[in-house]
């Protein structure tokens, strides 16, 4: 497994002092919260982040990882030493883990071997399964036309799962869950009974599902209205013309006005996001030139030149250097 | 486990179909209702009704306490920071919005 550079996660040299950790940290957490920043990549450099800080935050798990470092030869990839029995111990406190994301996995496979798996206290030590409430999160992706369509789909969550020994292991759950027509990315699931199991006289919790969608090649979700780019022939955008527009839902028929410029809007009512209200979709035109690759092309566009002669695409552009 | 596997499970959507008591709600969201109350006082949830034993929480207020808790948590904010950081939050998503519509985003 890969060994884990902390400090450089953090940004910090290896003497830095708590106090230097700490700012460090919140720094950048505050640069890659997931809820705060849109960078791409923000989720995973929070979790390494907190992964991070959960160790050099943490005086006891700092001076274990910093054993470990002092024997690390490669830099890239992490061997457990011969006869490991998990000699390290220490108590759970910190558990900075990120929440949110499904069946746990919260730190990387580089932190477990080290610190133990899932829970927070020593390897081998014996939990009970954490209950700390009965309802459960987790955030599903689905696909677009799911969300036209509504129906049937299986979804398959990893649930950690502590088994006799205390082990706690990843397994996949399926469920098979009715998506209501309409549903919106950001909307939540409530699957009544579906969370932790019932104990101790506490009923079963829920499972709360947080949608999102998968990107799509060609669509592009804004709220509940969705765009696409349609390329269009020069004539078809001149003359006008009918043409097929596909959305999630099947194909669409439209009349192409005359005169179209590339870059406008056209909005087909209704053909968004179903629901109430129900979001529009809209096709925004790009004129798709034919190459002019043969001699009889080419012919094309210099008969056209000549019949646009009076033609001046860059008029607006024109007198702004005197 | 596998009774509860494969089986077809009764769904909601919560932001259409669901109202959440602050009991509810704090199960949900997995803290101590004593954690929500803050959130209400600082005006970061607003239930409907008077009196935390009446109020009641519209499905989509489960988003918002559970952003403000995270935020909370992981960024060690205090509420009143909570609450600003959330309200700028919102401001952007209008001003991305209306880039969008522009066409310039």
């Amino acid at each position: 497994m890969d060994y884990k550079d902390y400090y450089a996660t953090l940004a910090v040299k290896k003497t830095a002092t708590a106090d230097e950790i700490k700012r460090s940290y919140r720094k950048l957490a505050r640069k890659y919260h997931p809820d705060v920043s849109k960078e791409p990549d923000a989720e995973s450099r929070f979790k390494d982040l907190a992964e991070a800080y959960e160790v050099l935050g943490d005086a006891a798990k700092r001076a274990v990882y910093d054993d470990v470092g002092s024997r690390q030869q490669n830099s890239q990839e992490y061997r457990q030493p011969p006869g490991w029995e998990g000699g390290y111990e220490f108590d759970g406190r910190g558990d900075g883990g990120f929440p949110g994301s499904p069946g746990g996995g919260n730190h990387s496979d580089f932190f477990d071997a080290i610190f133990g798996r899932a829970t927070s206290g020593g390897r081998g030590q014996r939990r009970p399964e954490p209950t700390v409430s009965g309802d459960h999160h987790a955030k599903v992706r689905i696909d677009l036309v799911d969300a036209y369509r509504g129906g049937h789909r299986n979804i398959t969550l990893r649930v950690p799962q502590t088994d006799a020994s205390g082990q706690t292991m990843l397994q996949d759950r399926t469920l098979d869950v009715n998506i209501p027509k309409g549903i919106r990315a950001g909307q939540h699931l409530r699957l009544a009974g579906q969370g932790s199991p019932a104990h101790g006289g506490e009923p079963a919790g829920d499972l709360y599902l947080e949608i999102e969608f998968a990107a799509h090649p060609h669509f592009r979700l804004e709220g509940i209205d969705v765009y696409v780019d349609l390329p269009v022939a020069p004539w078809e955008a001149a003359l006008g013309a009918g043409i097929v527009v596909p959305t999630p839902d099947g194909d669409v028929q439209m009349k192409l006005p005359a005169g179209s410029a590339s870059g406008r809007k056209l909005r087909l009512k209704g053909k968004g996001l179903p629901g109430t209200p129900t979001g529009d979709l809209y096709a925004v035109l790009a004129i798709a030139l034919p190459p002019a690759d043969n001699e009889a092309s080419q012919e094309a566009y210099r008969e056209m030149a000549k019949t646009f002669a009076d033609f001046k695409p860059r008029h607006s552009l024109e007198g702004m250097n005197p | 486990m596998n009774n509860r596997g494969m089986s077809s499970v009764q769904v909601v959507v919560v932001e259409n179909d669901v109202h959440f008591t602050l009991n509810e709600l704090g199960r949900a969201c997995q803290v101590d209702v004593g954690q929500l109350i803050l959130l209400v006082d600082e005006g970061i949830l607003a239930p409907i009704n008077d009196g935390p034993e009446r109020w009641r929480f519209a499905g989509a207020e489960l988003r918002r306490a559970r952003l403000a808790l995270r935020l909370k948590r992981e960024l060690e904010l205090h509420v009143s920071g909570v609450a600003l950081v959330i309200d700028l939050l919102d401001q952007i998503d209008g001003l991305r919005a209306r880039l969008r519509r522009a066409g310039l985003h």
